[in-house]
């Protein structure tokens, strides 16, 4: 399988505790890091996308559903929900994602 | 061995196992699988739940395996499923200084502390279904967008709360008000992302059904759940049913926000359902369940004996009319025989059906279907629509006859 882009983002319940000291916070576990396949575009798709929600929102989609499915998620994710993501970087992880997602599950990605 | 979901048990108990031990490279290795393509799924523990379907981290999206519907018709708190939207939850809640407003087009607007509400103000119980919109989502075909869940996002519970026509009554609803909007803490990551707020009609919110809950099951909502108050909108789905309450306002117009006017919508038709792969012309808000059955008792591949009673057990529900009849067919739907119903908690909960049926040898598939009250049938071709709410097709098991 060869190399992954691993990221590891930063523990929401950890941070709650340390700046709050109220009685019984609830304490969200770890979040698991998620491997994104290394091809090119990885790195910023997992970095962008990781901002606002951890990286399952993209690995559970269904498989095949092609470049347009891909391109059209990025573009909700940008003018629906404000995303700040340029042109370029929104194109290459569009890419990105259809390449690694658009396909069938065979691919073992 | 879980309804139409299938887990591979020894993983299943693995993780059990692993986390009553604390071993977190056993639990590591839990996982499920969905009966849909790219449907593996990890087995999550959250404090006050049991290991879960997660289906995603930030914001947590957790589902109920299948399984736990045969326990009985009321889930356990500590099983029922969870969905987020926004990724900042209010974690550091304090039920000591929580408060609830009550506000806009009113005549006196109300704050309320939690000891307040429970003091001041008669409560209610109600058993009612909370299902996602979504549930069974990745059952669609062709598959949509979306969070990809099977039939576990569904959960059916006691509730107990003031009603919140009450509360409404209390602060004095003003001449020409029309709806109700509802927000709770949890809040985007960016403010750029709409905050989740809903709105339900003016008259619905004052039906004496609607309820500000604090409890479930009787004990205080898991904070999973919505702790310490949540929205309790029986017969509609999940997405009305608004976590950690803090904000009630009245509105003298209609409702904008983008979680009622873009978000949660279907298509504008009888059957809320367009040709697979098409888009609806006009859309509505999403509202009432509609009827749905599954048989909890065997799941899909589950061995019995020919000749001998299987005794066939399982759940109904409908977005309140209450249950009339369930049909089992285990012909592929040539002949349908009328289960027994269990008993009667409410015409928005499960409602436990059974049937001894005698199978002769063979791969046999077993269908159920549901008649609700107000003559709704399930269909038994699933209907399509993009955004892949409200499936309720008959559901299929199939078992091998010995």
């Amino acid at each position: 399988m060869g190399r992954y882009f691993m990221i590891l983002p930063l523990a929401a319940g950890a941070l709650l505790m340390a700046s709050n000291i109220q009685s019984k916070p609830y304490v969200l576990p770890e979040e698991k890091p998620v491997t994104l396949p290394a091809e090119p575009g990885a790195e910023l798709t997992a970095a962008t996308c990781a901002a606002c929600h951890s990286l399952d929102y993209l690995t559970t989609q269904p498989r095949g559903k092609g470049a347009q499915f891909w391109k059209d998620s990025v573009a909700k994710m940008i003018n629906v929900y404000g995303a700040p993501i340029e042109k370029t970087d929104a194109d290459t992880i569009a890419a990105y994602l259809a390449s690694t997602y658009g396909g069938p599950t065979q691919a073992k990605k | 061995m879980s309804g139409p979901m299938h887990f591979d048990r020894r993983h299943f108990l693995a993780g059990a196992g692993g986390a009553l031990l604390a071993v977190p490279a056993l639990a590591r290795a839990a996982t499920a699988q969905l009966p849909f393509d790219n449907g593996v799924r990890p087995l999550v523990r959250y404090p006050q739940k049991r290991a879960l379907i997660g289906l995603t981290a930030r914001p947590p999206q957790l589902e109920t395996p299948f399984s736990v519907f045969r326990e009985g018709v009321i889930t356990p708190n500590d099983a029922f499923f969870v969905r987020y939207h926004l990724a900042s939850l209010p974690l550091d809640v304090d039920p000591a200084t929580y408060r609830l407003a009550i506000g806009g087009h009113v005549e006196g607007p109300l704050s309320l502390s939690l000891a307040e509400l429970k003091r001041d103000f008669p409560s209610q119980e109600i058993v009612a279904v909370n299902q996602c919109s979504g549930n069974s989502r990745g059952l669609f075909e062709p598959r949509v967008g979306g969070g990809q869940l099977g039939n576990g996002a569904m959960g059916n519970a006691r509730w107990r709360g003031v009603p919140l026509k009450a509360l409404l009554d209390k602060a004095g609803v003003r001449g020409g008000a029309l709806q109700v909007s509802f927000d709770g803490l949890d809040i985007a990551p960016s403010d750029s992302i709409p905050d989740f707020v809903k709105s339900l009609d003016i008259d619905h919110a004052r039906d004496g059904e609607v309820l500000v809950a604090w409890s479930m099951n009787g004990e205080d909502l898991p904070f999973l759940n919505g702790f310490p108050l949540r929205l309790v909108v029986p017969g509609y789905y999940g997405t009305y049913w608004i976590k950690h309450l803090s904000e009630i306002k009245v509105l003298d117009k209609p409702f904008e926000g983008y979680w009622v006017k873009t978000a949660y919508r279907i298509p504008d038709n009888d059957c809320a359902c367009v040709e697979p792969g098409g888009k609806p012309d006009k859309t509505r808000p999403i509202a009432r369940l509609n009827v749905r059955s599954f048989v909890t008792s065997h799941a899909n591949g589950d061995k019995v004996r020919a000749g001998a009673a299987v005794p066939l057990r399982g759940i109904a529900f409908d977005g309140g009319s209450g249950i009339a009849s369930v049909g089992v067919s285990t012909d592929d739907g040539q002949n349908w025989q009328e289960a027994r119903l269990g008993a009667d908690l409410g015409r928005y909960s499960f409602r436990e059906w059974q049937l001894p049926v005698s199978l002769p040898k063979g791969e046999r598939r077993v269908k159920v279907r549901a008649t609700s009250r107000s003559g709704e049938v399930q269909p038994l071709e699933p209907r399509w629509q993009p955004a892949g709410y409200m499936r309720n097709v008959v559901e299929t098991v199939t078992l091998k006859v010995l």
